[in-house]
């Protein structure tokens, strides 16, 4: 099964994550990522949503019954920027300080929090890149991770 | 000059005034209480139900009968909770309903409070959209626009949960103006080019078939499909909700195809090379194993909600759209040309003569339903309208009735909702004082939802309703019998208690009962002549008598189990 990325632009109301997320879940589909946020629209927010499907057709048209969805665009991997941004805690110490701060900025993470014995990294790039990074540092002992959930948006107009 | 400030409940009361609605049906209760004290004062009538439930089917039931909105009132919590079977009643059988429901205080929401639910959380796959209101000045616009959602598109059921300190915080009226809802807008018209693909391919058919449904009838589009068909003359089956939208008895009505449809209807379907499928959604009880329905067909594909279409099957047109407009623009394209469906039409007639539906009512022995169905239209009036529960009894009225106009025949057809006969027919008769309402039920059924018969006669509704007594869970019974090797497991229930007549007496309604084949005439003309009061008439038949043709769940429609003695062929 492939991935399917599905970006929703719905109504900033109560309950529509709700609405969607069970929409979604009642047809038995996981989603592997769903990340929601404003957009330049007074009112309308965006909820990239990232599901293993055959087809989205139908969950599309079941989304679109949806009185506060807008409007749902099925994105082509193609032309698509993602991104997803991540913050790690790694465990450090003196022997290793080094080694794992120069590694995670190898990759393209910043670190934005050192202590004695652990370090903390932010990283925003694509969901792949954030994947590498944390088998990177898995050895260290990863504390805690979070992901933001990925957002996508066309290149093309 | 500012306007005098009402309490949020005087709004909800004023907004039911300004929509025009006449009729409400509900149960008060705590944190609903505010909104029924205007409503004392107010010319809206409501109608008392003695369980939520049976208020809900009430508004069903009206809005089934009129295809106007029904309007259901109810208290927070367990009022609320009672209500999610008539709403999801509404959702599947796309019934226009709203649902106004009290909530406890906003700061109190989310505390378990007493009598608190979360009413919104619990109703949001239930109906078609809810809302939760946080200020009593959007209560008439909220409410115009659950109107608007409830009635057009595919119609549905939409609840509006108000806490108790909004419907008492005094506000001014501000007057509700049907916006722009940027996510919500129907398809009504549909594509030409899709109507054209749609005709080019009637145009070449040898054997369609017009398979039509609930959708002709929430669209009236009953005149337009009378004249497609009979024009280009092509054969029409109708399913469970659609009975009565193309009239039975007319030479091109095969009447309702599928799990318990007649053969030739079933059978039509396998047979024919084009499906044109108006207001319809291939439902399961239609197509059995959709692996094997209409396997020679191409499909036209109508419909108001996108969503059905190709949900079940693939439609090689697919059409986006209503009913009146599709069936309207498809006679505008076929115009002039003539469709060689003579041979066709003459072979299903012939399988309806092979095939006929069968029963036999002997002289001393017990009564068939299906006998007294057909004794009992004979007495009724043209347009009575005729409300079912489900089950057994449900199948042989859709079989035998002849429905001849859309709306005379309510039933829960896709939840399947026991019950739902009697408190229906209440709705279906405020509606319609005059008219008669049969409330044709079963046993099982009828205890479901019997207190019901307290409201009728305490507003004087005086519904006619006829018990079929089986004293079992007939279509349970029947399925023991066939998949479970007679082990009769909790479906029965006894034939002699309640005592059904004096049931009815205690509550004010008249009891009757038939046994035998020389009662039914003389007790129906009984029944018909009480219009002051219910008349509950309990006509007590055979528990072995089994529903058929019958395709089994997940079969294929070319195997139609005609009788008892096919059962073999399982």
């Amino acid at each position: 099964m492939s991935e399917r990325i599905l970006s929703v632009l719905v109504e900033d109301k109560p309950g529509v994550l709700a609405r969607v997320a069970s929409t979604i879940s009642r047809r038995g589909f996981n989603i592997n990522s769903l990340a929601v946020g404003p957009t330049n629209i007074q009112g309308r927010s965006k909820m990239t949503i990232v599901t293993e499907l055959e087809s989205v057709e139908q969950v599309k048209k079941q989304l679109n019954k949806l009185i506060n969805v807008i409007k749902i665009v099925e994105l082509d991997p193609e032309n698509t920027i993602e991104s997803e941004v991540l913050l790690l805690k790694v465990s450090i110490n003196k022997d290793t300080q080094t080694s794992v701060i120069e590694k995670a900025s190898l990759s393209g993470a910043k670190s934005v929090d050192v202590g004695s014995d652990y370090a903390v990294f932010e990283m925003t790039g694509a969901s792949k890149d954030l994947d590498k990074l944390e088998n990177l540092l898995k050895p260290f002992g990863i504390i805690e991770m979070i992901r933001g959930g990925r957002i996508a948006i066309q290149t093309k107009l | 000059m500012s306007e005098e400030k009402l309490s949020g409940a005087e709004l909800v009361v004023r907004s039911l005034e300004y929509m025009n609605i006449s009729t409400i049906f509900g149960l008060p209760g705590g944190a609903i209480l505010p909104a029924y004290d205007p409503l004392y004062d107010s010319p809206i009538r409501h109608i008392l139900a003695r369980h939520e439930q049976g208020s809900g089917h009430m508004a069903e039931g009206y809005a089934q009968a009129t295809g106007e909105l029904g309007v259901v009132i109810a208290t927070s919590g367990p009022g609320a909770t009672n209500l999610i079977t008539p709403l999801t009643n509404a959702l599947m059988d796309s019934t226009p309903l709203l649902a106004i429901t009290g909530q406890v205080a906003s700061e109190a929401i989310g505390n378990d409070a007493f009598q608190e639910a979360y009413t919104v959380g619990l109703t949001m796959a239930a109906t078609k959209h809810n809302y939760l209101i946080t200020n009593a000045e959007e209560i008439p616009q909220i409410l115009l626009e659950a109107r608007h959602i409830a009635t057009t598109g595919r119609p549905g059921p939409v609840l509006v949960d108000i806490p108790k300190d909004i419907l008492n915080q005094k506000v001014e009226w501000i007057e509700p103006k049907l916006v722009d809802l940027p996510g919500y807008k129907p398809t009504l018209e549909p594509n030409p080019k899709m109507i054209n693909q749609a005709a080019d391919l009637i145009k070449k058919a040898e054997k369609p078939i017009l398979y039509v449904g609930g959708g002709i009838i929430h669209s009236k589009a009953n005149e337009e499909l009378f004249e497609l068909a009979t024009k280009f003359q092509i054969p029409v089956v109708t399913t469970l909700m659609g009975r009565g939208a193309f009239p039975d008895g007319n030479e091109l009505c095969f009447e309702m195809p599928g799990m318990h449809g007649n053969y030739t209807a079933t059978t039509s379907i396998q047979k024919s090379d084009l499906l044109i499928a108006i207001g319809v959604r291939f439902d399961d009880r239609v197509t059995a194993n959709p692996k094997f329905f209409a396997q020679n067909a191409k499909v036209i594909h109508a419909d108001i909600d996108p969503a059905e279409i190709g949900k079940i099957r693939e439609p090689e047109v697919p059409i986006v759209g209503d009913a009146k407009s599709v069936i309207t623009g498809l006679i505008e394209r076929l115009e002039g040309s003539d469709l060689k469906t003579t041979d066709w039409i003459n072979e299903l007639n012939q399988m309806k003569k092979d095939y006929p539906l069968s029963y036999i009512q002997e002289e001393k022995g017990p009564l068939k339903v299906p006998f007294v169905l057909e004794e009992l239209q004979k007495l009724s009036d043209e347009d009575a309208i005729v409300v079912s529960g489900v089950g057994q009894h449900q199948m042989w009225i859709s079989q035998h009735w002849n429905f001849t106009q859309p709306n005379t025949w309510l039933n829960s057809g896709g939840l399947g909702t026991m019950g739902y006969s009697l408190p229906a027919a209440i709705g279906a008769q405020a509606a319609y004082p005059d008219r008669q309402i049969l409330a044709l039920d079963g046993d099982g059924c009828f205890q479901m939802t019997c207190q019901e018969l307290i409201t009728a006669s305490t507003e004087n509704i005086p519904i006619k309703i006829v018990v079929f007594n089986n004293g079992n869970h007939g279509m349970v019974r029947q399925w023991q019998k066939i998949f479970y090797k007679n082990r009769f497991s909790a479906s029965e229930l006894t034939h002699h208690t309640p005592d059904y007549v004096a049931l009815a007496e205690s509550m004010g309604a008249t009891g009757l009962r038939m046994i035998e084949k020389s009662d039914v005439k003389k007790v129906f003309e009984k029944m018909l002549e009480i219009n002051d009061k219910p008349v509950l008439v309990e006509c007590i038949v055979d528990p072995e008598d089994m529903v058929f043709p019958m395709v089994p769940a997940g079969g294929s429609n070319d195997v139609v189990i005609l009788n008892e003695d096919d059962l073999k062929k399982l």
